[in-house]
């Protein structure tokens, strides 16, 4: 049994959240340049720079890609070989969110729904704790902003409906959206599973590099089908016009119940923002 | 592309007749932030005939959340936040002067009705460049509801905030003009 002290969990969620805010990933960047390549719309290829401008920016100074840094939505993997001492794990998470929004002069921006009094750290963390062989912890924090998420969707289709049913909805969703969720997005789809389930697989598969290709054959045919589909809308980067109305379209599945078919489209931001760390 | 437009605050009818849609703005001087909580509170002001914490006549209202400034900032990051949250409220600050937004996302009709009657514009600026929107803040002041944190009403100075026109006193709107020339079939 390999102990961990939480102290150090604490510590991680701060220097992810902190890092996740300020400092936007390669392959986001990499893939606004061939999105630039393919876009038509003037505007929209200058929107593009802008983006990258800001990205350049926010990693030189410091400071938050977005002024909406986000719920702290923390996937944590922990190794059935680890004991965790020292306090309470999720208290360890909360402490190191309270600490990153403080000391990284992010936002707060977590509020009571009914009286949306503030509370004032932006904890709590949105916490996915799952169990896996081995003697590590994996902590991934997202940051997920407020704009995009208001998007997202979870659908019951029925089993007729096919993978025609799939293709129409989220094209749709995305169609819907407009230029709300701050385009060109990436989208999250999950499929299969429970209500509570497809919602998760859609926001898991956003942290999957963009560029990669998903490893089944069928999803990634279905991924680039989808894609093609959306970026025909003409929506274009921030709903002005363009041909880059998303950047990539992820797909999770899994089985779901005879009588199911569960559909969960999580739109995600431009401002993509996930780090990670191993202990 | 055109050559950008400078704006200064506060605005008159004639100023934003002559704005169409598409038009790049650089906007300089005085605007005022708020977004749904502080939007809230000025329509309930409204409701009851008090006065509003600023004079609005004339004016951009800029929806934005900023992150706290770091030091050295004059504001924290401050992208737009999506407008159509402010819609129940926008049209009763435009009838009492309002003349311009400053946000991302489609308006409603009612708003853009309001637009063309009172004389009026919608401007978006590039959601998620909060870093970069930032930098032409030189100023920033709470004027009113500090408890509201982020939300509190501030009094900022900017230096050429880069804007687009979406929607102008004609009615014409970019989000729907702009997808329909680029979408295939």
């Amino acid at each position: 049994m390999r102990e961990i002290n939480v102290k150090l969990i604490t510590e991680r969620v701060r220097d992810l959240c902190m890092k996740a805010n300020t400092d936007l990933g390669e392959d986001v960047l990499q893939a606004f340049d061939r999105a630039m390549e393919g876009e038509e719309s003037p505007l929209g290829l200058e929107i593009l720079r802008e983006l990258k401008e800001n990205a350049r920016i926010a990693e030189e100074e410091k400071v938050p890609i977005c002024q909406d840094t986000g719920f702290a939505v923390t996937f944590v993997e922990i190794g059935q070989d680890v004991h965790l001492v020292g306090g309470n794990l999720d208290e360890a998470i909360h402490e190191g969110v309270r600490q990153a929004y403080r000391d990284g002069y992010l936002r707060k921006s977590i509020c009571h729904p009914f009286t949306r009094a503030n509370t004032g750290d932006n904890t709590p963390a949105i916490i996915h704790t799952e169990v896996v062989p081995g003697d590590k912890v994996k902590i991934t924090v997202a940051p997920k902003g407020g704009g995009s998420e208001n998007m997202s969707r979870v659908t019951m289709l029925t089993p007729s409906d096919g993978v025609e049913g799939i293709k129409r909805f989220v094209v749709q969703r995305v169609k819907e959206s407009g230029s709300n969720p701050c385009p060109p997005t990436i989208v999250g789809v999950g499929i299969g599973g429970t209500f509570e389930r497809a919602a998760l697989l859609a926001k898991k598969s956003l942290l999957r590099p963009l560029g990669s290709r998903n490893p089944d054959p069928e999803l990634d045919q279905l991924e680039s089908e989808i894609l093609t589909a959306i970026n025909k809308l003409g929506i274009g980067p921030q709903g002005l016009g363009g041909r880059t109305t998303s950047l990539a379209v992820h797909i999770l599945m899994m089985p779901c119940h005879i009588a199911s078919f569960p559909l969960a489209v999580n739109i995600q931001c431009h401002a993509h923002r996930h780090k990670e760390a191993i202990i | 592309m055109n050559q950008p437009i400078r704006l200064t605050p506060p605005l008159n009818d004639e100023d934003v007749e002559k704005l169409k849609i598409g038009d790049r703005i650089l906007i300089n001087g005085i605007i005022y932030t708020g977004r749904d909580a502080a939007h809230k509170r000025l329509f309930d002001l409204l409701k009851v005939g008090k006065n509003m914490p600023f004079d609005i006549k004339g004016q951009i209202i800029y929806y934005v959340g900023p992150a706290p400034a770091k030091p050295g900032q004059a504001l924290g990051s401050a992208g737009p936040t999506t407008s159509y949250r402010m819609d129940a409220y926008s049209p009763s600050l435009i009838e009492r002067g309002l003349k311009g937004m400053i946000g991302k996302g489609m308006r409603s009709d009612a708003v853009k009705e309001a637009m063309k009657k009172y004389k009026a514009v919608y401007f978006a600026a590039t959601g998620g460049a909060g870093a970069l929107l930032a930098k032409r803040v030189k100023k920033a002041e709470i004027v009113a509801y500090e408890d509201l944190g982020p939300e509190a009403i501030r009094r900022l100075v900017v230096e050429d905030l880069p804007v687009i026109v979406v929607n102008d006193v004609r009615g014409n709107d970019l989000y729907i003009e702009g997808e329909k020339k680029y979408r295939r079939k």
